[in-house]
């Protein structure tokens, strides 16, 4: 019996496949060709040999990027890993209401990074909400520079990527505590169990996998960040271009007369290996944790 | 018929049930007065640190000129509320046109996606040709790749299009989504193949099944792929900011960065922009959310 005239899945497919080839494989295959050459955002360029790469090496702003990137990695992690599946486990419950509380515990995640980023500059400006109460409270003399110290910028804006975080891998949490047997919270209840170490013997077993998924999810959306960094810092990088992301120098090579769309390739492809390398080495932990 | 599910979307919506205490049992239903309190208490507290900061913006948003937005003892009541910023940020950039842009460009998005990624689901799950496991590991291996990693070849596909500094342009790349395509691809593959079995023997073809048994079973998640196409669409700010050069093109994030970088000396303006472009936002997915955590719900009641 046929189903169907042979091209008919075809034709339904046609779009989707085209617009894979035309804006993933094809401009994937040609970030490493323009990496070898000093096309400029208007067109044109040249083939440059490895001139780009070598650049890589001697770029000051690439390591500070590098930096902020791992270290944004490392605090984001322990934080984004742990806060939202001990909200998803205070959501869990239904309660009457809570649909409104999930609702407001979601919301940061659907604004925009910008309004967000928009709204924390206001509330760790110098006169703002944060430097006004601690002056008031006398904890601070002078108000706290967040958005033009080097460090204290990173940290904002990494505090601001948390906040925004917690309530999206809330939600992927929710999705796995609702697999995880509650025979087995009962039966460590009725041998006398608290809370707390149920948590911490059925809870986190329980979600070990979904632990796992977003720990790779935190690190490359860590290393991938630019809106926030972007607007705390006023589109600048912080003092001296040290709080830029890797993404941001790719955006600052991709515009301007000082616009060179070869290097910026070039930086995407490290950006491609920074992204990848946590990605294996979170997925292998997981394999070996699964064996053991 | 009635046996037709999808995974976002339930046929068969399990009523969570009644939470009273079993005779006999142990009474692990119940939540006692006290873990009540201690549960509502932490979750105000959360909601404070979630909603707070949008709602001091708010607050900021509509305090008047000569109100004191410094002070020391902050007051979330502005003393003279007034919309007058709201005008003011239209006199300083074109937000409306703007808005427009967004809105644009969030609908062409959605529109792409709902109809090339059905398409395409419906087609690699429920229809036989030769090379179909082949394009769908095309959809699996792109998941991989960041997309940041392709924005500058991206802008340059683009560009030699023509449609460089277009609203088009900056909506063409994510019209059809690889993930949006694996989506509809898992939510099509939950119907059983029978039907459309059945459906043959009746002499249907592969566009009727499309519509008259795909389309109507997979609408949950249609609707969860609809919403984030237009939040991810009015959320983006990297791509059009490199795609965009004419600030009259400007969509809504762009444009926010373009006042906040120009005319920041007044924070009532700034709020005023920042609540424009969230408020429809927080409007479209407080209708919408239902659909949302349904598929969440689902597996949260079972057990």
């Amino acid at each position: 019996m046929r189903y169907n005239r042979w091209f008919t899945p075809w034709v339904l497919v046609i779009p989707a496949l085209a617009w894979l080839m035309v804006f993933n494989l094809w401009p994937s295959i040609n970030t490493v060709i323009l990496s070898f050459t000093n096309a400029r955002p208007i067109g044109g360029g040249t083939f440059v040999g490895l001139r780009n790469f070598e650049r890589l090496l001697h770029d000051d702003q690439l390591r500070w990027a590098l930096l902020n990137s791992v270290i944004y990695m490392v605090v984001c992690l322990p934080f984004l890993t742990i806060l939202p599946l001990l909200l998803a486990v205070l959501v869990e419950k239904k309660l009457p209401g809570i649909t409104f509380f999930r609702t407001a515990f979601y919301t940061p995640v659907v604004a925009s990074a910008v309004v967000v980023a928009l709204i924390w500059q206001w509330i760790l400006d110098d006169r703002g909400l944060v430097n006004g109460l601690a002056e008031k409270l006398g904890v601070i003399s002078g108000p706290l520079p967040f958005l033009s110290d080097q460090w204290l910028l990173l940290l904002s804006a990494i505090s601001l990527t948390i906040w925004k975080g917690l309530g999206y891998y809330m939600i992927i949490y929710l999705a796995a505590l609702g697999n995880v047997g509650r025979d087995l919270h009962e039966a460590a209840a009725v041998d006398g169990a608290g809370p707390c170490r149920r948590f911490v013997h059925i809870t986190i077993p329980g979600v070990r996998g979904t632990m796992i998924l977003i720990s790779i999810l935190i690190s490359v959306s860590a290393l991938r960040v630019f809106s926030e960094l972007f607007i705390l810092s006023g589109g600048k990088g912080g003092p001296g271009g040290r709080d830029n992301s890797v993404v941001m120098l790719i955006q600052q090579y991709s515009q301007g007369f000082e616009g060179n769309l070869g290097y910026a390739s070039a930086l995407s492809i490290v950006l491609f290996f920074v992204t990848v390398v946590p990605m294996l080495v979170l997925a292998r932990l997981n394999r070996r944790g699964a064996e053991a | 018929m009635s046996i037709v599910t999808d995974p976002a979307r339930p046929a068969v919506a399990p009523e969570a049930p009644p939470a009273t205490r079993r005779k006999g049992s142990f009474g692990f239903n119940t939540i006692s007065t006290r873990e009540k309190v201690v549960r509502y208490v932490l979750l105000v507290f959360v909601l404070l640190i979630t909603i707070g900061p949008f709602l001091w913006q708010l607050s900021t948003s509509l305090k008047g000129s000569g109100e004191d937005i410094y002070t020391r003892i902050p007051r979330l009541l502005p003393a003279q509320p007034t919309l007058d910023h709201y005008g003011a940020v239209a006199d300083t950039i074109p937000v409306w046109d703007y808005a427009k842009n967004s809105l644009v460009v969030a609908v062409l998005v959605v529109g792409g996606n709902v109809l090339g990624a059905s398409l395409a689901g419906f087609a690699l799950s429920r229809l036989q040709f030769r090379g179909r496991r082949i394009v769908l590991g095309l959809f699996l291996a792109t998941l991989v790749l960041p997309g940041e990693v392709t924005i500058i070849s991206q802008y340059v596909t683009v560009r030699e299009f023509g449609l460089a500094n277009t609203l088009f342009g900056v909506a063409l790349p994510g019209m059809i989504g690889a993930l949006n395509v694996l989506l509809m691809y898992n939510a099509f593959r939950a119907l059983p193949i029978e039907v459309d079995q059945a459906a043959i023997v009746d002499g249907a073809n592969a566009w009727q099944r499309f519509v008259y048994i795909g389309l109507p079973s997979v609408r949950g998640t249609i609707s969860v792929v609809a919403i984030f196409a237009f939040i991810g669409a009015w959320d983006d700010f990297l791509w059009p900011l490199i795609v965009l050069t004419d600030p009259n093109k400007y969509t809504l994030t762009v444009g926010l960065q373009y006042l906040s970088g120009t005319f920041s000396n007044n924070p009532r303006l700034i709020a005023a922009g920042t609540m424009i472009a969230f408020v429809p936002i927080v409007i479209v997915f407080a209708t919408l959310q239902r659909f949302f955590f349904k598929g969440v719900e689902e597996g949260a009641v079972k057990g």
